[in-house]
């Protein structure tokens, strides 16, 4: 549709110019205030009586430089784990999810299990798991062991997936009764309605918590390295120990933010984008 | 001939009688619509007929099949049934196009390409040809009843319940599908509806039930049910409805 020109009244026109002024003010507000409190830290953070100290021993740029090749190969571990044991985690909670949506007697044991599962492995602490499986289990002396690495991964799959798959039931449970409805009248089967009416529906909704437990996977995933395996905190732990400088745990909590921020970005996205379809539908 | 026999069906929610004893016979390519006040149990009888409830007594049969036998799988049976919603149900993840096609692709094992043309015809049909990729909420609330009908009609069904189309419609939408379902009718499709619209009840349907207390309390030919009502409580009935100026 094309809009015809429209010449705004008098009245309009105060109400814009007043709106206008009001913006202006907003701005200049904003900006003032936060120059006040940016001025207020750095000024009670440096006038510290013992800053100059805190600043040569978590601040040093040159043992900061002499760090990061080897804070960010540890990085590198962290990253290549993340990828895997989302992946792993989102898949094991699907199924779990689903698993738990299944009706029938037949079905009892698995229903049973897939409870079981959620609620131990949401009681049970991460370091417990990894101790358990990382020292436990290769203690047992079985012929093909996987290496302490994937070991600890399934640790925090393991984990994880308790928490996901509790959060894929809530998104089950959220579609609508009458959508089941509307599917089984068409002569769709169980199975053929979780997998094209209520999984996508489900997925979609559920999208923004999801996310939000990998952005917490991601800082875990570094406790594998309590098995042995060099992430990039224990690389930072390691330097600092020759140093004696706290500099390269900075550097380590630098580059952990760098990683999260596109994680977080997408995740306001995604969260964003179920909302506005939520005004919309 | 026969198509849908309905014998003493009972069906209770948590100690309340919805159904009580119910007997229908729906006689292929007729249209019989079913009135009532709110709670009646007309639409507890629809979903029981196409089995998303489970009876608590009496006997559906359709096309002299017995489907209330819990040996019969009603996935079988649904196919055989279009069911359209008061609150329309579509898809909302899926496109008009994916809505319509889903069934016969996924149950009937039509190949896609001909589940959308087949789609897009029926589409056409009812006027809806330009918003087959366009998603429900993007549609007025009478686009997605129209779609929603011709997602029933994709399966070929054999019989169309209609619960309510209306209720949930802005009043100038009404018309719209109203008149598809019209031309349902005269296409011979075997329908039972449920209905607040007494005024298409009477032009559409050529059997009338009055369902009270969870039984037919009176049916027969538009003219008379509505003209000439013999039970009291279709009079009480009618003269509310006419006091609300429904009729």
């Amino acid at each position: 549709m094309i809009l015809a020109p429209h010449e705004p009244s008098a009245a309009q026109r105060r109400r814009e110019a007043y709106r206008r002024r009001q913006t202006v003010t907003s701005v200049l507000v904003a900006a003032a205030s936060t120059a006040a409190l940016g001025t207020l830290l750095v000024v009670a953070v440096t006038g510290a009586p013992g800053w100059d100290r805190v600043r040569r021993s978590f601040a040093d740029p040159a043992i900061a430089r002499d760090a990061l090749p080897e804070v960010l190969a540890g990085l590198w571990l962290n990253v290549r784990l993340l990828f895997c044991c989302a992946a792993g985690a989102l898949l094991l909670g699907l199924l779990v999810a689903i698993l738990r949506t299944l009706r029938g007697p037949v079905f009892f044991p698995v229903r049973a299990l897939a409870a079981g599962y959620t609620y131990t492995f949401r009681g049970l602490p991460l370091i417990i798991v990894l101790y358990v499986l990382t020292l436990g289990v290769p203690g047992l002396r079985l012929a093909g062991m996987p290496p302490v690495l994937v070991l600890g991964g399934l640790a925090l799959v393991l984990t994880y997936g308790g928490y996901l798959a509790e959060v894929f039931r809530a998104g089950i449970e959220s579609v609508h009764p009458s959508q089941l409805a509307a599917a089984r009248s068409l002569g769709l089967s169980y199975r053929q309605t979780m997998r094209h009416v209520v999984l996508p529906q489900a997925v979609r909704r559920v999208a923004p918590p999801l996310l939000n437990d990998v952005v917490a996977l991601q800082k875990d995933v570094g406790l594998v390295s309590l098995a042995g395996p060099i992430d990039a905190v224990r690389a930072a732990q390691i330097a600092t120990a020759e140093t004696f400088n706290y500099t390269p745990y900075i550097v380590a909590g630098a580059l952990f933010v760098l990683l999260a921020i596109p994680l977080i970005a997408v995740t306001d996205w995604v969260t964003l984008r179920a909302a506005r379809r939520q005004e919309r539908g | 001939m026969t198509l849908l026999r309905c014998r003493g069906l009972r069906k209770t929610f948590g100690g309340h009688v919805v159904l009580d004893g119910l007997d229908l016979t729906v006689d292929e390519h007729r249209v019989v619509a079913l009135i009532g006040a709110s709670g009646s149990g007309k639409s507890t009888l629809l979903r029981c007929v196409n089995l998303l409830e489970e009876l608590d007594d009496g006997t559906i049969e359709l096309d002299g099949e017995d489907i209330s036998d819990p040996r019969v799988d009603p996935d079988r049976v649904r196919r055989r049934i279009g069911m359209v919603f008061q609150s329309y149900n579509l898809f909302p993840h899926l496109s008009v196009l994916d809505n319509i096609s889903l069934a016969p692709v996924r149950v009937h094992r039509r190949p896609r390409a001909e589940a959308q043309a087949q789609a897009r015809e029926l589409l056409d049909r009812v006027g809806l040809g330009t918003k087959a990729d366009a998603y429900p909420d993007q549609l007025s609330g009478g686009q997605q009843q129209r779609v929603a009908i011709v997602r029933a009609l994709a399966n070929s069904p054999r019989l169309m319940l209609l619960d309510e189309i209306t209720s949930a419609l802005d009043p100038e939408l009404v018309g719209e599908v109203l008149a598809l379902v019209r031309e349902l009718k005269d296409d011979g499709m075997t329908m039972v509806l449920a209905t607040h619209e007494m005024g298409f009840a009477r032009e559409v349907a050529d059997q009338v039930c009055f369902l009270d207390g969870g039984r037919v309390v009176e049916s027969g030919p538009p003219e008379r049910v509505f003209g000439d009502p013999t039970e009291p409580r279709t009079r009480q009935f009618l003269r509310r409805i006419i006091a609300a100026g429904r009729l």
